[in-house]
């Protein structure tokens, strides 16, 4: 851009005589004149290039052709997917270098199926491109706006209507159709919010180790229940407990029979999901918490599996580091520090049962979780 | 050197800089890095006591000591290897089978498929030789590794609830803290090796010992492992069989990268 065509800040700039005329795009390079025209006109479209199918029959053959193949190839990927649906064994499989040992039957009629389709599509495609018209046309559109006369004649019948019903006259009944419409709402509200199912009341703060079932409206009262392994369901003696071992534990009465399913909790998911309890056994001498060692029994600690952070179970435990880990969110706790959070998002310590040794040497629990297990909630104590 | 002077200040000129400062560091590092001990070249087919220790003495006892009482490292916070009385054949036969020990390096683990050096009359002596000190779990039979005769489906349950945190539901591995990690358990993996890891709790890993997991269950477990490392895929790519982050990155990068591709072409003019 010169120099002079820049406007300087504060300076007028009057376009001079004969200077009205914006510069249209396709007339190359103009030599600019200074100052600026009253008004840019509409450059209208960019001039139409013709395609060399439009300009030349044997490239409009080609493409005719080109088109015909796509189809073709399309027809004949539909043929071979009818033939192959057949001809292959649904047991078979094959090696696809790249994909593995995959089942020969998908393989075949996947590729056949994408050629078939592609074949179309593409073919369509070029078709478009290549010998369909590419002229640009413009449509006009008609105004949207109705006419006034239009307009105020459905006023007029609006108001009118309404006088004639007689419902601005009478206002009992304008009252108490309002009122029927208005509740005729709140059935609608109530079966949505009804059916979001029964309040928890007590049961998120509750678990099947309080004395069994832990569901809405049950009062659990405490016994000592036995700690079974998951998912055999057997009870488990202080001595099969070595130090570095770890058992996934459920408490007696929750699991099914593991053969037959049957017995068991009877909201099985639900009373899972809060009583698992991981069981390890540490070198009572690395246990730095007084809490941990008195709740547990000769380095055997049982501490509830239920993140605190969202509630995925915390399964991973390094039998070197006793660090428990989450496989979520990286939340990690340790155990030999009463299960404190050293990294993660997990804001609280995981929940520990107090366990004891029955008279035949089986792990028991001796109280239940004193607080709630898994994630926070509002009216959590 | 006039020409290489003159092209110095190429936009290239870094990246070619960086290229060969990291070829160099990798040719010195391949040269310089420290190689197993070879030291094990006596073949003798006696499994014995004496010929195990040894074979220790000459192999181990750097790390875990003259004999295998465990040794602390000169700064005196970790140990170099611990003490071996108690963690019996199994565990020689688990760790250098597998080639995890004799360790190359220290690091936060010991990494499979390290070069095995020794054969396996050598290494059933050294196990006789750690059982010797201590009692500890045996190399399993062949029996009680045998998946054709465990209950794969028992075994999906109880590698659910008893493996799959640590090392995924496919058995494929998984991360776990500062560096750690579970290996993924495909077929390379042998059934004695699997059962071994399990009544020994090597590294990481907790003890599974035969009250906690009795051996008819570790034999489920192996038939489990068994059947899905040799099932066909019949959905074709497995994509590490990692779940949903492999997946949504597949999905992501080529399907919506055909996607707008196909987009591109479309709008395109054709002449």
């Amino acid at each position: 851009m010169n120099e002079q065509d820049t406007p300087h800040p504060g300076t007028e700039v009057t376009p001079a005589e004969g200077h009205g005329t914006a510069v249209r795009l396709d007339e190359g390079h103009v030599v600019g004149e200074g100052g600026l025209p009253d008004r840019f006109t509409n450059p209208g479209l960019p001039h139409h290039v013709p395609r060399m199918a439009d300009l030349d029959e044997r490239a409009a053959k080609r493409a005719e052709k080109q088109v015909a193949t796509l189809f073709g190839l399309s027809i004949l990927g539909t043929l071979l997917f009818i033939v192959l649906y057949f001809a292959i064994d649904i047991e078979q499989t094959v090696f696809i270098p790249g994909v593995g040992t995959t089942s020969a039957s998908n393989f075949a009629l996947g590729i056949t199926l994408a050629i078939s389709l592609l074949g179309i599509g593409l073919g369509a495609v070029h078709w478009a491109k290549t010998l369909m018209p590419d002229t640009e046309v413009v449509e006009e559109r008609h105004p949207m706006r109705a006419s006034d006369e239009s307009r105020q004649r459905v006023v007029d019948e609006l108001a009118g209507g309404g006088r004639s019903s007689q419902i601005t006259r009478r206002p009992l009944i304008k009252y108490t159709l309002g009122g029927a419409l208005g509740l005729f709402a709140v059935p609608i509200v109530l079966q949505v919010a009804g059916s979001l199912g029964p309040m928890p009341q007590k049961s998120l703060s509750l678990t099947w180790w309080n004395g069994g079932p832990s569901g809405p409206g049950e009062e659990p009262t405490f016994t000592p229940l036995r700690l079974m392994r998951d998912p055999e369901n057997t009870p488990i003696r202080a001595d099969d407990v070595t130090i570095g071992s770890v058992f996934h534990v459920m408490p007696e009465g929750l699991l099914p029979d593991p053969v037959t399913h049957e017995g068991g909790a009877e909201h099985l998911l639900e009373e899972k999901a809060k009583a698992a309890v991981l069981l390890m056994r540490l070198d009572p001498d690395q246990i730095q918490s007084q809490k941990e060692l008195d709740w547990g029994y000769e380095g055997i600690v049982a501490y509830s599996k239920i993140c605190t952070h969202v509630g995925c179970p915390v399964g991973l435990y390094e039998q070197q580091t006793h660090h428990l880990l989450c496989p979520c969110h990286q939340s990690t706790f340790d155990v030999t520090q009463d299960c404190k959070v050293i990294f993660g998002p997990a804001k609280r310590p995981l929940p520990q049962l107090k366990i004891d040794v029955d008279d035949e040497g089986y792990l028991v629990s001796a109280a239940p979780f004193a607080e709630a297990v898994g994630p926070s909630f509002w009216e959590r104590g | 050197m006039n020409a290489l002077a003159a092209r110095r200040r190429h936009p290239a000129a870094i990246a070619v800089l960086i290229l060969l400062g990291l070829v160099l560091t990798g040719a010195l590092y391949a040269v310089v890095a420290p190689k197993p001990a070879d030291a094990a070249t006596s073949a003798a087919p006696a499994q014995s006591v004496e010929e195990g220790r040894n074979l220790f003495r000459a192999n181990c006892a750097s790390c875990h000591g003259t004999n295998a009482e465990g040794r602390p490292t000169g700064n005196g916070d970790t140990i170099a290897g611990p003490s071996l009385a108690g963690v019996g054949a199994a565990a020689v036969d688990f760790q250098m089978g597998t080639g995890r020990m004799p360790m190359t390096q220290p690091g936060v683990q010991a990494p499979a498929g390290g070069q095995i050096n020794f054969t396996d009359e050598e290494i059933a002596s050294i196990g006789a030789y750690i059982a010797s000190l201590a009692p500890g779990p045996e190399v399993p039979s062949e029996e009680m590794v045998d998946p054709t005769r465990g209950d794969p489906a028992l075994g999906g349950a109880l590698f659910r609830v008893n493996c799959a945190m640590c090392h995924n539901f496919a058995a494929s591995g998984g991360a776990l803290t500062r560096g750690k990690y579970a290996p993924g358990i495909g077929a390379d993996v042998t059934p004695t090796h699997i059962y071994e890891a399990m009544v020994t709790g090597p590294q990481s890993m907790p003890v599974f010992n035969d009250n906690n997991l009795t051996p008819e269950s570790k034999r489920d477990i192996i038939a489990f492992l068994d059947a899905i490392n040799t099932q066909e895929n019949p959905g074709g790519m497995a994509l590490g069989s990692l779940g949903p982050v492999t997946e949504g990155l597949f999905a992501w990068v080529f399907g919506l990268g055909i996607l707008v591709a196909a987009a591109v072409w479309l709008g395109s003019k054709a002449a």
